[in-house]
């Protein structure tokens, strides 16, 4: 039988295949339970929808992200094998995306300031949305509590 | 770049050794990815950033709160559970395939794409469910002082504010009998329509508003639409491709290919792919179903 370690000349050394799939089953756990917390989260925000204010509601938003990313590291990490590169590699890819973390905050900066515009016409007269917020679940037709 | 005196057949990739210490094709994989993750990254983030810019959106616990064969009960989430249930666990039996092929076991690698590769039809199957629930389902919406029923399209969506009552209350009255039928069956699909008198069809309105079995919504933010298809398709097509590539990958495999080659290294390029749709999703899950 022929070894797989006649894969390519070019490699210089092989990473160590491990022999079981401990790892493998182990990661598939990891990510079900931090799908699970993920939507549990998302039904606590389904059943506190219109009893929370902005600051639990985001925060439980940005707790989310977080988990998704820790599911990001775990897929790419063991799933792709990506951890068992040389680093030089891992770099050559995980550098130019950590550009996202700016894109990310300076575009949703840029809608959250779009709506501002919108909602005070260039800040010249006051957000009527913001003082609408408190009456606006009375308008509600036939909502669930 | 000069083009002279290169020998027919020079294999630039083959003399010494790589940088990376990994194949061309495997590197070139990695770098495609990354690509694409700029791809969907830049659809996402413009997602976000028209989301960040208006003053409502659809509510996700709203508009995704149907399963198949459960009519009109409202589970929130449900669906898309399974769906991201479904590429978690192709994900694995995905990367059992690789690791069956570092072993040199034909008939390991056989089984595990043969997995992936149903795990892959299932996921399309739902997604499919999915977008014709959403394109064909109708939702009582009050546009331009009538009533009528809507779908959510690229065109427009119901997932609007809650009608002022008082605003549906005379809308009612200008709504014409042919868009009074159609609102009739959205919430009893059994009414013969083509009996009842307008008045009929009226109260039988009425009544659906006031015990909260039909809820009336203003139009809602187009862009959603547009958003939705855009980005859930474009992750379905990569699904679709992953999925070809798998079956060929299988095929390639059954034929002894990769026994003759004396590695498995194309299950590998093949998982990265596999994996990356995956990962993509968790993205998608998280922007359009979770928050």
């Amino acid at each position: 039988m022929s070894s797989p370690h006649d894969l390519s000349n070019e490699i210089t050394f092989h990473p160590e295949h491990a022999s079981g799939t401990g790892r493998i089953w182990r990661v598939f756990w990891i990510l079900s339970v931090l799908t699970i917390i993920e939507l549990a989260l998302g039904y606590l925000l389904y059943a506190k929808h219109g009893q929370w204010s902005y600051t639990p509601v985001i925060t439980t938003k940005i707790v989310i992200g977080l988990l998704t990313l820790a599911k990001a590291y775990y897929i790419v990490s063991v799933f792709m094998h990506l951890g068992d590169e040389i680093r030089n590699f891992i770099m050559t890819i995980i550098i130019p995306l950590i550009l996202f973390v700016w894109f990310i905050i300076a575009f949703l900066a840029d809608g959250e300031s779009w709506k501002n515009l919108k909602n005070t016409d260039g800040h010249s007269r006051p957000d009527a949305t913001k003082t609408e917020q408190h009456v606006t679940p009375a308008l509600h037709q036939g909502e669930k509590p | 770049m000069s083009t002279t005196s290169i020998p027919a057949g020079t294999k630039w990739w083959a003399g010494g050794r790589s940088p990376f210490n990994a194949s061309y094709g495997k590197i070139m994989m990695w770098y495609f990815l990354m690509s694409d993750a700029f791809t969907f990254g830049a659809f996402l983030i413009s997602y976000g950033t028209i989301r960040f810019s208006v003053n409502h959106w659809a509510d996700p616990n709203q508009v995704f709160n149907a399963f198949p064969f459960a009519g009109h009960a409202n589970l929130p989430l449900a669906f898309v559970s399974l769906m991201t249930f479904i590429l978690i666990f192709s994900s694995v039996t995905m990367v059992l395939a690789v690791h069956e092929g570092h072993k040199m076991n034909r008939k390991g690698v056989e089984k595990y794409m043969i997995f992936t590769i149903l795990g892959g039809l299932a996921f399309l199957g739902c997604q499919a469910w999915e977008w014709t629930h959403m394109i064909t389902g109708d939702h009582t919406v009050l546009v331009d002082g009538v009533l009528k029923t809507m779908g959510t399209t690229v065109t427009g969506n119901p997932w609007g504010v809650y009608a002022d009552p008082s605003a549906v209350t005379t809308a009612l009255q200008n709504t014409p009998d042919a868009n009074l039928a159609s609102i009739v069956h959205s919430f009893n699909h059994n009414a013969h329509t083509a009996d009842m008198s307008r008045s009929e069809m009226i109260s039988s309105i009425q009544t659906a508003i006031q015990n909260s079995s039909l809820h009336i919504t203003t139009p809602g933010p187009i862009a959603f639409g547009g958003y939705f298809f855009g980005i859930t398709g474009f992750h379905g097509f990569h699904v679709f491709s992953g999925v070809v590539i798998n079956i060929i990958m299988y095929l390639k495999t059954r034929l002894g290919h990769f026994d003759q080659r004396g590695h498995y290294e194309m299950i590998e390029k093949a998982g990265l792919y596999w994996h990356f749709v995956d990962l993509v999703w968790v993205f998608v899950f998280l922007c359009f179903y979770l928050v």
